[in-house]
């Protein structure tokens, strides 16, 4: 999978590099408007995060450029800027996701691989991992092919989870992905161990081979057992 | 007290006191006048007496003035050169046709002395004069209608002239009143040839293009350093997010930078409020549909229904209509949201929060300090109430300016230990 990662600013492009990297894509980046046009006019790409600010253009030409040279599709937006306006005209354009900075490294992850899946050929939308599968279209979960009842939010919190295997995923992370984005007066995230703690107990007693961990008080990860 | 009113105050207490000075004046002139021409008279009857005498002699021995109006008196020679004309006033007895009987009338005497034939005479004449308290009276009367006319000729004129003048200055004053910095785009207007009018409207207009620049200013100061925060903020956080990743760390190496996290999502939060204030104030919500807010509700509480249960609160809702607001539909859900989150998070425990929702009003009302909240300080940006230092104190002023741009208004009330947020609609 290679990725294209446009972004003007060095050191948030260095730790998008660094951690997408650890899900093993081949990562190429661009900081400027007339390198990204370049590199997106000869490469083809798998997916493209997708700066609009940059220097000497915007990033909503390159996605006119991308749509005119029919290479559109897989295109994630990454903007300080969270206006409606661009946000339609990027989606107009073809762009897949809008992401608005500051974000959580869980949560681009988690959209970089959700763009990805939900574009491949074979049109299966399941997550498939040790012994479970995940179907996102039916929102079913199954353990050894015996379904595994979730509520909504279990069912999205493992959905997460994962996208995010073997990451880090910090409480405020999924609560922001899983309670909305406009959690404000959240004084605390206890509420959160309580629905892993649930979650734990059903994977545990469905003998599922993947757990949730806890990092650091943090947060958590999922791995395989 | 209208400018009106004031200046007919003014203009009573210094007509009366002119027109006061002005008749003792009058009255003394007058008088003066009146005795000149009474002198003048007086003059004219010695000539004529005198002159009669030379021709008869007969009336020489009237020393009383009985029905005529002189007496002679002989006088020695002495005397005779010694008196001047003169003229006085004293009294008389007469009966006048308004009398019923003879009483002192005011008289003028003019007292004189001649010769004829070798002897010597003192004439007296006189005249009658005009009653001084009649007079006076007569003036008074004359005076204080004169008076009256004109204060209201003046209460006249002040409403239909002067009305008529500061017309302009009321109109210009209430579209002041109107104006609105942000929302009203006319400048108030006055359409007038006075100087002094045109002066206040350019003076105010100046001042207005002011208060617009510093206030716009301020709005985008605001909205472009909370934008310009975003990318830092997302590179710290990113950053300590790999490092913790990165799993070598002490344990309290990693509470602190845990500690360090939970900081900087504040920050987030922070300037994420503050980026969605500046632009609801900037009216960068444009995507107004129908919403129902009913649904909204049941959305939002079926999205917190996890916090809902570990707050162990009970929620109820009461609906008596279906309310279809048009308007954006994410403010909409961020409204109800921070309303309802306010009301979860600032509750006790086994606490209850309960929504109605009427044809015209969206109340929620929930348990938690016992004491009322100062309404003014809870809608204003950065308020916090006591001890909850996570908020970022900017939820209700959110609430407060989604319903401003909607014309919704949003108040606060404390009753029977519940506090009460209650919208309403237009």
């Amino acid at each position: 999978m290679k990725i294209l990662i446009v972004e003007d600013e060095e050191e948030l492009l260095n730790t998008l590099v660094a951690s997408l990297a650890k899900e093993h894509f081949v990562i190429e980046t661009a900081s400027d408007f007339y390198s990204a046009s370049e590199k997106i006019e000869i490469y083809s790409y798998d997916c493209i995060l997708l700066d609009i600010m940059l220097p000497h253009g915007n990033g909503l030409q390159l996605l006119e450029q991308l749509k005119n040279t029919g290479k559109s599709g897989n295109i994630i937006i990454i903007s300080a800027k969270d206006s409606l306006d661009d946000k339609l005209k990027g989606l107009e354009l073809g762009a897949d996701d809008y992401l608005t900075k500051p974000f959580h490294i869980a949560e681009l992850n988690a959209r970089v691989k959700a763009v990805l899946r939900r574009n491949k050929l074979d049109g299966k939308n399941t997550i498939e991992t040790a012994n479970i599968l995940l179907d996102l279209q039916e929102r079913t979960f199954a353990v050894n092919n015996e379904n595994v009842p979730l509520n909504r939010k279990e069912f999205d919190i493992l959905n997460y989870f994962l996208l995010n295997k073997n990451r880090l995923v910090t409480k405020n992370a999924l609560a922001e992905h899983v309670w909305g984005d406009n959690i404000d007066q959240a004084d605390n995230y206890d509420f959160i161990y309580y629905q892993i703690k649930n979650l734990r107990k059903k994977l545990q007693a469905a003998n599922a081979d993947i757990e949730i961990e806890a990092v650091y008080g943090i947060g958590y990860k999922l791995t395989d057992r | 007290m209208k400018l009106l009113n004031k200046s007919l105050i003014y203009l009573s207490v210094s007509l009366f006191f002119i027109i006061g000075a002005w008749s003792v004046v009058f009255y003394f002139n007058m008088l003066n006048e009146i005795k000149e021409s009474v002198d003048e008279g007086l003059d004219n009857y010695k000539r004529q007496i005198i002159y009669q005498l030379q021709k008869d002699t007969s009336i020489i021995a009237k020393s009383n003035f009985e029905e005529s109006f002189f007496a002679i008196h002989k006088i020695p020679e002495a005397k005779a050169i010694s008196i001047k004309d003169t003229y006085i006033d004293t009294l008389m007895y007469m009966q006048d046709a308004d009398d019923e009987e003879p009483e002192p009338e005011p008289v003028r005497m003019l007292t004189t002395a001649f010769e004829n034939n070798g002897h010597y005479y003192e004439l007296n004449i006189i005249n009658s004069m005009v009653e001084e308290d009649d007079l006076v009276e007569e003036l008074l009367r004359e005076t204080i209608g004169l008076y009256l006319i004109l204060i209201i000729s003046i209460i006249l004129i002040n409403n239909l002239v002067l009305k008529r003048l500061w017309k302009p200055f009321y109109s210009f004053l209430s579209q002041l009143k109107n104006y609105r910095i942000g929302s009203s785009k006319k400048f108030p207007e006055i359409k007038t040839q006075t100087k002094e009018f045109a002066d206040l409207q350019n003076a105010v207009n100046i001042l207005l293009q002011h208060t617009i620049e510093t206030y716009e200013q301020q709005k985008q100061f605001i909205g472009n350093a909370s934008h310009e925060l975003q990318t830092p903020l997302a590179i710290t956080t990113n950053k300590l997010e790999l490092l913790i990743e990165k799993g070598s760390l002490e344990n309290e190496q990693a509470e602190s930078i845990a500690e360090v996290m939970q900081i900087i999502e504040r920050m987030i939060r922070l300037n994420k409020s503050l980026l969605l204030l500046t632009k609801i104030e900037n009216k960068q919500f444009l995507d107004n549909q129908p919403v129902s807010l009913n649904k909204v509700v049941h959305q939002t509480v079926c999205d917190l229904e996890e916090v809902i249960e570990f707050k162990n609160v009970e929620i109820s809702i009461s609906e008596t209509a279906d309310v279809t607001m048009h308007m954006d539909a994410s403010l909409a859900g961020v409204a109800i949201s921070n309303l309802l989150r306010n009301a979860i998070f600032h509750n006790i425990l086994n606490g209850i929060v309960n929504v109605e929702i009427s044809e015209k009003t969206i109340t929620v009302s929930n348990t938690g300090i016992k004491t009322p909240v100062n309404e003014q300080k809870l809608f204003s940006r950065f308020h916090k109430s006591g001890n909850s230092t996570n908020g970022t104190g900017l939820g209700l002023a959110i609430v407060k300016a989604i319903c401003d741009l909607y014309g919704f208004s949003v108040d606060y009330r404390f009753e029977n230990d519940l506090h009460y947020f209650k919208i309403r609609f237009k």
